[in-house]
């Protein structure tokens, strides 16, 4: 038993299944203030947020996606899921993760500060990535680059050495496979 | 069928048009509109001036509590809906429906650091099951039924509707509450009867069963008490219930363990082999140390909130759907099925929690010259049993002896602040409850502490002839907290005395009410009948022992079958002795 538990009247936190990451789809009405109770309810019961994009995506049915990355053992993600389902303004939620059938996205804007070999090198790889430019000075970049979160974080490494400034990131966005709506 | 009108006189349409009877609230600048809508409608809507917002929002709990409807509360912006924040929690932890309208600036002040302003629906986000701010008159109407709905639907809970001022003013269109569907919050209700099937299943077979209900129950209606009686008697598996589920099932009855905390209740729960919650959420207080809670038993968990299942406790068979509708279900296909339960097992089963039964966990050590604070709610149950009573409470030691000695027999008769945990609750919730039943007894048990963090509803109950009875068991400590130090502590009584407590007595004349004290216990019965038989709101100071513990205790960090007894001292040393002296 560990000191914790002795010196308060809570039980201890009880040390549970591994912890893995889910990409949770939220289907919400694009009302005021509910982002911020998405928001509110990760935050107050302690879940993590890895990235997070939201958008309306059909205006006139006033409805907004939210797309979470958030890690937690199956037992927590089974409890964000019900305690997503459960704000009144939520519609729908699909754990993208568990369905093993979604495509995830991501596009990132990189800003890269170089002359002579370095330049030359950036764009060298930028091209290896399919990054296109869509900026460019006589002593800079700016690559956009689309893919997954993996593909990116490595492009951003790469730049590192190369003269990387800044980074800037939608976040994860993701769809299921196959002719069904979520 | 649409009307136009102010939004201040479509509060009231809406109130009246839901069958609000009664409503609890405090004037302020940001709701004056509404509250001259009051008074042109006192015929069809009374209004209770409370003293403290904190305190209407209790009383509308209590008054909610008390009769399955839903509670309303009015207040003004800024400090008026800040001071209804603790009563929002308690309502939300506690599933209690409510809608609580609140003034706001009016909108094109908002966000200017206003006076009297502040954010209200970024404020009670985290403390309400939903809440809307109203910009447009025409969405007010709508807006006030659907917050009746969410209230009142699926798990319970308050709902805030945020109202500008310039809203209250502007005209428009008012729709009455029919046909109000609302477009995402449809929440089940039928359990899923595949799993009410295995379920049922599970039940005949086992050996070691027991059930183990919750507020749910109470939540659920009458009926699901009822349902639930039934299906106990049907099965004669023994049954013990949460802080909040007391009443659900009568205390009277043999097949009672006693709430959960009793010896032989939490043996039970240990040692059970299959366990079926209703309405109950294995909550901390319940388990104790989790990986050691129940751990030979398959656990069956009825809720009408998904989020509940799996939450703290893997269950084996969760049914998300509402307590009454899976009841008798459960009770329809037990009998449907000609299912039996494993009788030899059973009395197995009884002969063993006689044995725990025996040890009389709830026993202490009368005495002729001080009163025991047990024995003073026992009297009290005894002269008010055969009465139309109803019970509130405030937090604390006082709170644990009312739920252990007070025996219900019918729901809806128990109000108390359980998740939460809020002291100052049950005076103005027993405000709540005697407005709702102005011909019944309503009683609220109180700690001299507790009672002093919202004493000015003493002035609400005058002022509307309230007779509620204030019966305060005096230790002059904040009693749980004392004997946490005591026992845990080192006996180190860190600000847990009041030195300088009021003559109640004399509080009570000053705000026009009677005071009442007893001393003895030989004069406690005719101390208790004097305060039954006033018919005005009376403090009772029950002067009683201070050194007095509640146990059964889980201490600190322990399993829930490792319980510290009241009467035998050295096992209170003995389980403190490994932890918590090393703490001393």
């Amino acid at each position: 038993m560990n000191t914790a538990a002795t010196t308060t009247h809570y039980p201890a936190a009880t040390v549970v299944e591994k912890s893995g990451s889910h990409t949770l789809s939220v289907l919400v009405d694009n009302e005021p203030g509910v982002l911020a109770r998405v928001i509110g309810l990760f935050s107050g019961r302690g879940y993590n947020i890895d990235s997070l994009t939201v958008s309306e995506t059909e205006h006139q049915k006033h409805l907004s996606l939210i797309t979470i990355v958030t890690s937690g053992t199956p037992m927590v993600i089974e409890q964000i899921k019900n305690q997503l389902e459960r704000l009144v303004p939520v519609h729908r939620v699909v754990d993208l993760t568990v369905t093993g059938r979604a495509i995830e996205r991501e596009l990132a804007m990189v800003k890269v500060r170089g002359k002579g070999d370095h330049r030359v090198e950036a764009l060298r790889l930028a091209d290896a990535f399919r990054a296109r430019v869509i900026d460019a000075t006589t002593e800079s970049f700016v690559f956009e680059i689309t893919g997954k979160s993996d593909k990116i974080e490595q492009f951003v490494e790469l730049m590192l050495p190369l003269g990387l400034v800044e980074v800037s990131r939608t976040g994860v966005v993701a769809i299921g496979r196959g002719p069904d709506a979520m | 069928m649409t009307k136009e009108m102010t939004g201040a006189e479509m509060v009231v349409e809406a109130l009246a048009d839901q069958g609000v009877q009664h409503i609890f609230g405090y004037p302020g600048g940001a709701v004056l509109p509404i509250y001259d809508e009051l008074f042109k409608n006192t015929n069809r809507l009374q209004h209770i001036l409370v003293r403290h917002e904190q305190g209407a929002v209790h009383a509308a709990e209590g008054y909610a509590r008390s009769t399955g409807k839903v509670g309303c509360v009015l207040v003004t912006s800024g400090p008026g809906a800040t001071n209804a924040v603790t009563g929002l929690t308690d309502a939300l932890m506690d599933s209690i429906p409510l809608v609580v309208i609140t003034g706001q600036v009016p909108t094109h002040l908002i966000g200017n650091d206003a006076f009297q302003e502040c954010d209200t629906v970024g404020i009670t986000r985290p403390c309400t099951k939903h809440n809307y701010l109203v910009k447009n008159v025409n969405d007010l109407s709508r807006v006030l039924h659907e917050a009746f709905y969410v209230a009142s639907h699926g798990r319970p809970g308050p709902v805030v509707v945020d109202i500008p001022k310039d809203v209250q003013f502007a005209r428009g269109n008012y729709t009455g509450p029919q046909n109000i569907k609302h477009k995402t919050y449809n929440p089940k209700v039928k359990g899923d009867l595949d799993k009410i099937k295995a379920a049922v299943e599970m039940m005949a077979r086992a050996k070691r069963p027991l059930f183990y209900t919750g507020g749910g129950v109470i939540n659920s209606g009458t009926e699901a008490s009822q349902l639930l009686r039934e299906l106990v008697k049907l099965t004669g598996f023994p049954i013990t219930s949460t802080l909040m589920g007391l009443g659900a099932f009568p205390a009277a009855d043999p097949q009672w363990l006693g709430m959960h905390g009793t010896f032989e209740a939490n043996m039970a729960m240990h040692d059970c082999d299959v366990m079926i919650c209703i309405g109950a959420r294995f909550d901390d207080r319940i388990t104790g140390r989790v990986d050691a809670f129940s751990p030979g038993s398959r656990k069956i968990h009825v809720d009408i909130d998904a989020s509940s299942i799996n939450k703290n406790v893997k269950v084996d068979i969760g049914i998300v759907g509402d307590c009454a509708h899976v009841l008798e279900d459960m009770t329809r296909i037990w009998r449907a099925s000609g299912l039996k339960s494993d009788a030899r097992a059973l009395k197995d089963w009884w002969g063993q929690i006689d044995k725990w039964r025996a040890r009389k966990s709830l026993s202490y050590r009368n005495s002729f010259d001080i009163i025991k604070p047990q024995y003073a709610i026992q009297r009290l149950y005894e002269l008010t049993k055969d009465r139309d009573t109803y019970i509130t409470t405030e937090v604390g030691q006082h709170q644990m002896w009312a739920a252990q000695f007070y025996n219900f027999q019918e729901p809806n008769r128990w109000m108390t602040s359980g998740g939460l945990g809020t002291m100052g609750y049950g005076l103005p919730a027993a405000i709540g409850v005697q407005m709702a039943h102005p011909n019944s007894l309503v009683i609220d048990i109180a700690g001299e502490a507790s009672i002093l963090m919202n004493m000015q509803e003493l002035s609400t109950a005058v002022q509307y002839r309230l007779p509620v009875k204030i019966f305060i068991l005096n230790n002059q400590y904040m009693g749980m907290v004392r004997q946490w130090q005591e026992l845990l502590h080192g006996g180190r009584y860190s600000e847990s005395y009041t030195e300088a407590l009021p003559d109640f007595v004399k509080l009570a004349e000053a705000y026009h009410a009677v005071g009442i004290r007893c001393e003895k216990p030989g004069d406690l019965d005719a101390a208790i009948m004097e305060m039954i038989k006033v018919d005005k709101p009376v403090i009772f100071d029950c002067v009683v022992d201070r050194n007095e513990n509640c146990f059964p205790m889980i201490p600190s960090g322990r399993a829930h079958n490792e319980m510290i007894l009241g009467d035998s001292a050295e096992s209170i040393d003995d389980a403190v002795t490994e932890e918590g002296k090393l703490l001393v």
